[in-house]
């Protein structure tokens, strides 16, 4: 089961509830750090037996004597990662997106194709939590790859926790993507509102069942619960506006481990998260 | 010989347009015979990302061996170079004047690419 901890706006709190939600749960857990141009996940936990590997992605080679310019190439890009001048075609491995068209393409057999490094997976154990950090290399900006390669890590025998990027854009839906349900990470202000908007907007797109979770509830005002009441989103969890909770996390301590009073908080969201994803697997008993 | 222009315009009194991806035409001048056309770049204008390497195909293919323009990004800039086009950066006013300037010696040929690109 695939639990994908997301928002539109970010510094609300995502790594804050996957992180509880990994440690609240019981038995083996897979936590994967999908925030691949800022993961932090590992900043709270102790982990232990690291491993890393390289994530890269393949990059066009033309071969100059053997390219006669015919123009396949550059028409099959979708991303003007390989462009056709007068002499031959010219490779922009910055754009390439590595989907192998222009080598599958090309009529002379000109391209070949070598691996252009875009970051790495970062694997460990922490007690009952296996982390997996996705780390997109400094100067790189093709985060979704990155975000995959750190999915794929996943068995998904027991609870699957994704802390994905912010945003609404092509690196969250890389990681939000065939999630069983997902949370909406959210505070009571004005920009929350406005960006957990644009994140609603995106999840129902990819008719993912999700509910939302208010941080910092009691700061702010009552628009984000306006909001919820009125498109039917459920309120799965409140966080308290608690200066407590972010002493903690200054410390770089996990707030179920800081304020244990909140871990039955976290079981409750597990149980209602659970249940939210069996409802959407069940036959629909709505008109036809 | 043909050089190309970045510019608001087809004309030889539009201004430069400094941007050599997203420049809305491209007017490709023969410097000897005072011929003048355009080649519109609205595609360059909307595009995504990519616009300066897709410009510099495009001037490419017009046979030109310069381009007058105000500034050119690392990746336009490696494209052009590739095909053989030369590029002058600090056009500015209008076609006309940037042609003149051109012929005068007073445009400096860039020997890199004198802005950051905007995505990698």
């Amino acid at each position: 089961m695939i639990f994908a901890v997301a928002s539109g706006k970010g510094g609300t709190g995502k790594t804050t509830v996957a992180l509880s939600l990994a440690l609240a749960a019981e038995g083996p857990v897979e936590l994967l750090d999908c925030d691949v141009e800022e993961p932090n996940c590992h900043l709270f936990l102790h982990v232990s037996s690291v491993r890393h590997e390289a994530v890269g992605l393949p990059v066009p080679v033309v071969d100059p004597a053997r390219c006669d310019a015919c123009g396949v190439c550059g028409e099959a890009c979708q991303f003007g990662g390989i462009v056709v001048l007068p002499h031959g075609a010219h490779v922009v491995p910055s754009l390439c997106h590595g989907c192998g068209a222009c080598a599958r393409l090309c009529p002379t057999g000109a391209i070949s194709e070598t691996v252009r490094r875009l970051g790495e997976v970062v694997e460990g154990e922490c007690g009952t939590v296996h982390l997996v950090t996705g780390r997109l290399d400094v100067g790189q900006t093709l985060a979704p790859p990155v975000v995959r390669a750190v999915r794929r890590r996943a068995n998904g025998a027991g609870l699957v926790v994704v802390d994905a990027p912010p945003g609404t854009s092509c690196p969250v839906m890389a990681a939000v993507r065939d999630a069983d349900v997902a949370v909406l990470v959210t505070e009571p202000t004005p920009f929350g509102l406005n960006d957990l908007e644009l994140a609603v907007v995106a999840l129902r797109r990819l008719s993912l069942p999700f509910g939302v979770v208010v941080n910092r509830a009691g700061c702010g005002d009552r628009r984000v619960h306006n909001y919820c009441a009125a498109e039917e989103i459920p309120i799965l969890l409140e966080i308290p506006h608690d200066r407590r909770i972010a002493e903690a996390y200054a410390r770089g301590e996990a707030l179920v481990e800081a304020l244990p009073e909140l871990k039955p908080d976290f079981r409750f969201l597990l149980d209602r998260l659970r249940a939210m994803s069996a409802a959407a697997k069940e036959p629909s008993h709505a008109n036809v | 010989m043909k050089v190309v222009v970045t510019a608001e315009a087809a004309t030889w009194d539009a201004c430069v347009d400094p941007r050599f991806g997203r420049a809305p035409v491209f007017v490709l001048v023969d410097t000897d015979t005072r011929e003048l056309s355009g080649i519109d770049n609205s595609r360059g204008v909307a595009a995504g990302q990519g616009a300066g390497v897709q410009a510099a195909a495009v001037v490419c293919r017009t046979g030109a061996t310069a381009v007058l323009t105000g500034h050119c990004g690392p990746k336009a800039f490696a494209a052009l170079a590739a095909g053989g086009v030369r590029v002058f950066t600090g056009a500015a006013g209008t076609v006309a004047q940037a042609v003149e300037s051109f012929a005068a010696g007073r445009l400096v040929e860039a020997q890199a690419a004198d802005v950051g690109g905007h995505w990698a």
